[in-house]
């Protein structure tokens, strides 16, 4: 039933038309209600994310008591999408988030290396479903892509796809460790045929994060495919992103690319945890006039 | 054909660069007779928005530097200073200083920097204490950096009154953003070119022109900031600063003094002002 993408009809990128195109994005100026509707908007898509070596059940129960009380002085917050930990910690972000309408997100396969067999990746996604993720975020093999073995990947993100069951699959294509935007539109192509929900730019591993000419390459990519198939992706960025500036600059491409439809936590997310902060003082500053500090703000 | 003099843009000074003001404004520098000698920033509220952080980003990383070697870079700042001193001089009487006042200024500022070099490796002995206490412990107070001072420079004194208040600031591990005299911004600028070739930190000392009346309500009220020095004698102006101190009880310093060029302006006091005073209770045996 799935369709391995026709790479040779692959659009080929145009990396200086691509930076014009983003700089034009950032040019925008966005003020006072229209500031604060978008910062909203923005804070409503923040996969709320802590994925360290060191962290620990308290760690993850201290988050998602942030991702439902962003900031108890502001009234008319919206809540973050989604709190997305390791695969371990699933079950303790479960607990916590009930009936709060916010989702579990989990990365799985061998995150973020993605090096490992096939069968310990599906083992790592089904474990993460079982302890009740909504979401589950993959890594691509960016080894053997970029050894031209494109079946392999296509498979690996189909398979786990299977594993997920109703879980949304976010794919991330790890972009920052291939190269070249001819390389990001491919494994978009691949990620999307393949099944993917969602494809997502980065890990938040590896620098550069992710960027805004390698996202805007994924949304155009998005933007064919939905044309061809009448199937909506959603897009996330992760990393990297920690201004509310920044911020608003993504959903201006997002706006322009792929119009009011792609506008929601259903179809985008920004993968970050310093750009809550950053956001809440932004909203607080638009309402009081003054300057913020971060001593003002929860940490986690 | 004779040849055009190349004239200075002068620009702002935040975290190491030189930007234009992002408000694109700028104001006419003319001297006593009506000259234009330079068109000035006039910074505005963004402008200080982003050297405060760049401020604070800095600012613990300074804090960290050891006495001495903060006391040698300050020593440095005086060597630099010293090898631009003609420019100085020249700067201050293209805006009404006489020949002699303007040197005696520039000699000053950098006897004054000397001064401070060497206070900073001494402050900390002078201002801390040992603590007799009730119980077996070792009580001890020691002062430590407030973090980010925002500075309202003196008008009169372009060059010795900013020296004279960022030096003790900046000696005690805190970084700031100093708005220049009004009067004659040049030499801040100027002043900024000697700090960035200094080993000062980026972001340590900032510097911005512009008018008073538009930004220091927004040097009083930024919550990032830990503490506010205010030179001058305007009462409109101080109970301004002082009312929107209170946002997050920043302290507020006010120097109405306008005798910059004399003994009294510097003091390890001066330091002192800028410091908090940590006590320690540390068990010792009976």
């Amino acid at each position: 039933m799935l369709n391995f993408p026709d790479l040779s009809k692959t659009p080929k990128i145009d990396t200086v038309g691509v930076r014009e195109i983003v700089n034009r994005f950032c040019k925008r100026s966005i003020k006072t209600s229209a500031k604060v509707h978008g910062l909203h908007l923005a804070l409503s898509m923040i996969d709320l994310t802590t994925l360290e070596g060191k962290d620990t059940p308290r760690k993850v129960i201290q988050l998602c008591y942030k991702a439902q009380y962003l900031h108890n002085s502001m009234l008319n917050l919206p809540d973050v999408a989604a709190v997305c930990v390791y695969p371990t910690l699933v079950g303790v972000a479960k607990k916590e988030l009930i009936g709060s309408g916010i989702n579990v997100a989990s990365v799985a396969t061998a995150f973020p290396s993605g090096q490992s067999t096939l069968e310990v990746k599906l083992n790592d996604t089904k474990f993460a479903v079982d302890q009740g993720a909504d979401e589950v975020d993959m890594v691509i093999s960016r080894g053997n892509f970029l050894a031209g073995e494109y079946n392999f990947v296509f498979d690996e993100i189909a398979a786990i796809k299977e594993a997920c069951g109703k879980a949304h699959l976010k794919v991330i294509l790890e972009t920052g460790e291939l190269d070249t935007l001819d390389n990001v539109r491919k494994a978009s192509d691949i990620a999307m045929y393949a099944g993917a929900d969602f494809i997502k730019t980065s890990t938040g591993k590896i620098s550069p994060a992710a960027t805004m000419p390698v996202t805007y390459v994924m949304l155009r990519a998005i933007k064919d495919y939905y044309k061809k198939t009448g199937i909506k992706i959603g897009m996330k960025p992760a990393g990297g992103i920690s201004t509310a500036k920044q911020s608003l600059q993504y959903l201006v491409m997002l706006k322009e690319t792929l119009g009011d439809r792609w506008m929601n936590k259903d179809l985008f997310r920004f993968g970050a945890s310093r750009l809550v902060n950053d956001i809440l003082m932004q909203l607080e500053k638009q309402e009081s006039g003054i300057y913020q500090s971060l001593d003002y703000f929860s940490k986690d | 054909m004779s040849r055009i003099d190349v004239l200075k843009t002068y620009k702002i000074f935040i975290g190491g660069k030189f930007p234009r003001t992002e408000s694109g404004r700028f104001s006419r520098l003319k001297n006593k007779n009506g000259d234009l000698v330079a068109n000035i920033c006039l910074s505005s509220r963004k402008d200080f928005r982003n050297a405060v952080v760049s401020a604070r980003n800095t600012q613990k990383g300074w804090e960290n530097i050891t006495a001495l070697n903060k006391g040698q870079i300050l020593y440095r700042i005086a060597e630099m200073l010293e090898g631009r001193k003609l420019q100085f001089i020249k700067e201050l009487m293209m805006t009404g200083s006489s020949k002699y006042q303007a040197r005696s200024e520039v000699e000053q500022s950098i006897d004054r920097l000397i001064y401070y070099a060497g206070w900073s490796d001494k402050f900390h002995q002078i201002f801390s204490s040992v603590n007799p206490v009730a119980s077996n412990h070792f009580n001890f107070s020691i002062p430590q950096a407030m973090g980010v001072v925002s500075v309202i420079a003196p008008n009169e004194f372009s060059l010795l009154g900013l020296v004279s208040v960022v030096a003790p600031v900046i000696v005690g591990g805190n970084s700031c953003i100093v708005l220049s005299s009004e009067e004659n911004p040049m030499v801040s600028i100027s002043f900024a070119e000697v700090l960035n070739t200094s080993d000062v930190p980026h972001g340590v000392v900032n510097i911005l022109t512009g008018k008073r009346k538009e930004l220091i309500s927004h040097f009083a009220s930024h919550k990032d900031v830990n503490s506010i020095i205010y030179c001058g004698d305007n009462n409109e102006e101080i109970k301004e600063i002082e009312k929107v101190s209170v946002e997050n009880l920043k302290r507020v310093e006010i120097y109405k003094r306008k005798n910059w060029d004399n003994k009294t302006s510097q003091s390890p006091y001066f330091i002192e002002q800028f410091q908090e005073i940590k006590t320690t209770w540390h068990p010792t045996e009976a």
